[in-house]
């Protein structure tokens, strides 16, 4: 029997991954031409430091964890300065939603059934996905980024405080104002 | 106002902890605080229910979009892999 290991053959490279990786790129920054150069500087940086793979993983993981890495250092780039600024903005509007004395849900903004969300219809659910991935969309890049690496790629909070430069304490409220924001904006766009 | 007045009224803080505990173990004391709230609160105990909705449908969406026909135009590939060629060449 023949054990597998793991080699890397930079010749077939694009041939098997750059569908791949860009796919993976694309669903994390939604944005075609940032993708194609990611995955083109993917491929570069991973050419560098061949002589370092050392067989642990697949080629694909491995080739993975260097887009992953960039995909990091634009979110960074992303939710910084003006970014920042904006997402401040859409706290204080987010503040909005809940009496501001007791905490308790402003009648406007209390949950509704929505009901593609109850439905089995295939018709309603293909609707409603469509507004979720604008709504995705309109969140400020820095909760777009802690919510994407928390639900989609399953990182350590830890992980991601520290490649995103915050707090744990801002880490939660981040994670709740985004998902409160969606949900909201799912109500609103459906009814 | 009382402790268990504020907790009862208190929206945002039981949206947080629900937020929380769908990734972490919340203390004794957050869970407890979690279900008394949501003992007498039917809005938030539809906030829990589309929250979790809303999880499984945006993993469900990045699923998908892993499995799209989206590809990249072959004139762009063979230009990448000559680059990777000439990279090789170097080394």
């Amino acid at each position: 029997m023949i054990s597998e290991t793991n080699v890397l053959n930079p010749h077939k490279w694009v041939a098997t991954y750059a569908d791949y990786l860009y796919m993976y790129a694309i669903v994390r920054i939604n944005d075609e031409d940032l993708a194609k150069d990611l995955v083109q500087e993917t491929f570069l940086a991973a050419l560098e430091r061949v002589d370092r793979f050392e067989g642990k993983s697949t080629e694909r993981t491995w080739l993975t964890a260097i887009l992953k890495n960039k995909i990091v250092d634009v979110y960074r780039k992303k939710s910084s300065g003006f970014a920042i600024a904006a997402a401040n903005k859409a706290t204080q509007e987010q503040d909005e939603f809940f009496d501001e004395g007791n905490g308790h849900w402003k009648p406007e903004y209390a949950p509704q059934p929505i009901a593609g969300m109850d439905e089995q219809d295939p018709l309603l659910k293909k609707e409603l996905n469509k507004i979720l991935q604008l709504c995705l969309q309109k969140l400020p890049a820095l909760w777009n980024a802690v919510f994407t690496m928390k639900h989609i790629d399953d990182a350590a909070t830890e992980h991601i405080c520290t490649e995103l430069h915050v707090t744990q304490a801002n880490f939660w409220v981040i994670i709740h104002r985004a998902k409160v924001n969606l949900r909201a904006c799912l109500q609103k766009n459906w009814n | 106002m009382s402790y268990l007045k504020k907790v009862i009224y208190n929206c945002k803080q039981a949206t947080f902890l629900i937020e929380k505990k769908q990734l972490k173990r919340l203390s004794f004391r957050e869970e407890i605080e979690l279900r008394i709230h949501l003992a007498g609160c039917g809005m938030c105990v539809l906030y829990n229910k589309q929250s979790r909705v809303i999880n499984a449908m945006v993993q469900q969406l990045f699923h998908d979009s892993m499995k799209s026909e989206l590809k990249l135009d072959e004139a762009f590939k063979a230009e990448l892999q000559a680059k990777i060629e000439e990279g090789l060449g170097n080394n």
